[in-house]
């Protein structure tokens, strides 16, 4: 079964092959003027004041866990819905709790105001 | 049995035209965008450059090789070359397993997708996932405060969508049971899963408007408040390659909606003259048609603001694609 994958490899090469061309052409093609104030980042204008590497909200890394938790479940799923025709009432019961038991959590970070942008 | 799919020459020709395909479909799709969007506003759009303006992608795709790259100097130099990249060779790479539909020559079957793997629907959604990277990358390595911003803004908007996504899609799965895409083509024969899955269509459509950054969900870019987002630091081909990977990337949702929800590659009614027509020229169709509401409706709507984004994501789309997993299946396993 694992054939089936050695085609997908082959155009892997391809696809590599044509994101790396397309930028050593467009270097090797294009002109190279450069000047102090093209290095400058873009801020609307003005001179840049400090790093950009700084702080960000909070909300984006809570985000990014409940995103992981959500994720690993629908992981989860996949398997499960490509046999609930055998498993019958058996697997909507199990796979009921399981969601049940997630919905809960989702509701209580949503009460919690986890999902509030402001 | 050796089929032709085994031959090392089928698989390069294969190869060779779906690149070239897919870099097609990415040029006139731009063009299609200004076309459309020039009507809707009454304008004429793009008619200059060849008749009706059709030489327009080519002459853009060529002046992007010939300009300079424009980069901040405290950039991250590594990070910096492979956002672009990533962009374009993973929106590439995703294709590999969509099914175009299948003959049988002289007792051959011969597949018109490029692999045929037993686990089609996780591969697509693995790899068009890499996109965040490719984003959140391009963001970060750029050392611009708008590039940051609209990175950020990107990876948490995608990440949230993308569980909407495969929640929707497990519906379909759970009817075909196979994640085979040439199985879930086929097991709609006769009906398509659109019908038996309205919700779920509805539900996989609207976040692959989010999935490809387009409007209304468009805030990575949003112009007004972010320049251009995470590509703000971008120019020449390296930001070509975002542009390919953006307009590839909807050539591919709208792909998959068209082989699990509205049945591939098979003909509209199953009888003469319907289906004297190829399949691949059905696909093909069906995806045009879905390519053209989504420009549709990005010159239609306007931008939702970003906690009113993530507020749907969440609070909406994903506890509906919750519920349609269970009450799909509960009804096939009950009726099993």
């Amino acid at each position: 079964m694992l054939s089936g994958y050695a085609p997908i490899l082959f155009f892997f090469g391809i696809c590599a092959a044509f994101a790396v061309l397309a930028q050593f052409l467009n270097a090797a093609l294009g002109p190279k003027r450069p000047s102090p104030t093209k290095d400058l980042p873009y801020e609307s204008g003005i001179v840049p004041r400090e790093s950009a590497r700084r702080r960000f909200s909070v909300s984006f890394y809570v985000t990014a866990m409940l995103f992981i938790i959500f994720d690993v479940e629908s992981i989860f799923l996949f398997p499960w819905a490509t046999i609930v025709r055998e498993l019958k009432v058996f697997g909507i019961v199990e796979m009921g709790i399981f969601i049940a038991t997630l919905l809960v959590g989702l509701l209580y970070v949503w009460r919690k105001g986890a999902l509030r942008w402001d | 049995m050796i089929g032709p799919d085994d031959l090392w020459w089928v698989l390069l020709i294969k190869c060779g035209v779906l690149v070239v395909f897919l870099l097609t479909a990415f040029a006139y799709l731009t063009l299609a965008e200004r076309k459309i969007s020039a009507r809707i506003q009454l304008r004429y759009g793009p008619n200059r450059v060849g008749p009706f303006g059709m030489l327009q992608p080519a002459a853009d795709g060529l002046k992007l090789f010939f300009k300079e790259n424009v980069a901040p100097a405290e950039r991250d130099k590594i990070l910096y070359l492979v956002g672009p990249s990533l962009a374009g060779g993973a929106a590439l790479l995703a294709y590999a397993v969509i099914p175009w539909g299948t003959n049988n020559w002289f007792g051959h079957v011969f597949h018109w997708d490029i692999a045929h793997v037993n686990v089609g629907l996780l591969f697509i959604l693995g790899v068009t996932s890499l996109g965040v990277y490719s984003l959140f990358l391009g963001g970060f390595a750029s050392n611009s405060k708008y590039s940051l911003l609209g990175g950020l803004r990107s990876s948490a908007q995608l990440i949230s969508y993308e569980m909407a996504v495969s929640f929707a899609l497990i519906g379909v799965v759970i009817l075909s049971g196979s994640l085979d895409l040439e199985h879930i083509v086929g097991s709609q024969q006769g009906l398509w899963f659109i019908v038996l899955q309205p919700l779920a269509f509805i539900l996989y459509f609207t976040a692959a408007f989010a999935e490809t950054n387009r409007l209304p969900f468009d805030l990575p870019e949003a112009e007004t408040e972010l320049i251009a987002g995470y590509h703000t630091e971008y120019s020449a081909m390296r930001f070509g390659l975002y542009f390919l990977g953006e307009y590839i990337n909807m050539v591919t949702v709208c792909s998959i909606a068209t082989a699990l929800f509205l049945g591939g590659w098979l003909p509209l009614l199953p009888f003469h003259p319907f289906d004297w027509i190829p399949g691949p020229i059905w696909f093909l169709g069906k995806v045009l048609v879905l390519l053209f509401v989504m420009i549709w409706v990005r010159w239609t709507l306007p931008r939702l603001r970003y906690d009113r984004l993530m507020n749907f994501g969440w609070k909406v789309l994903m506890p509906l694609g919750l519920i349609n997993i269970v009450v799909t299946g509960a009804v096939v396993a009950l009726r099993a």
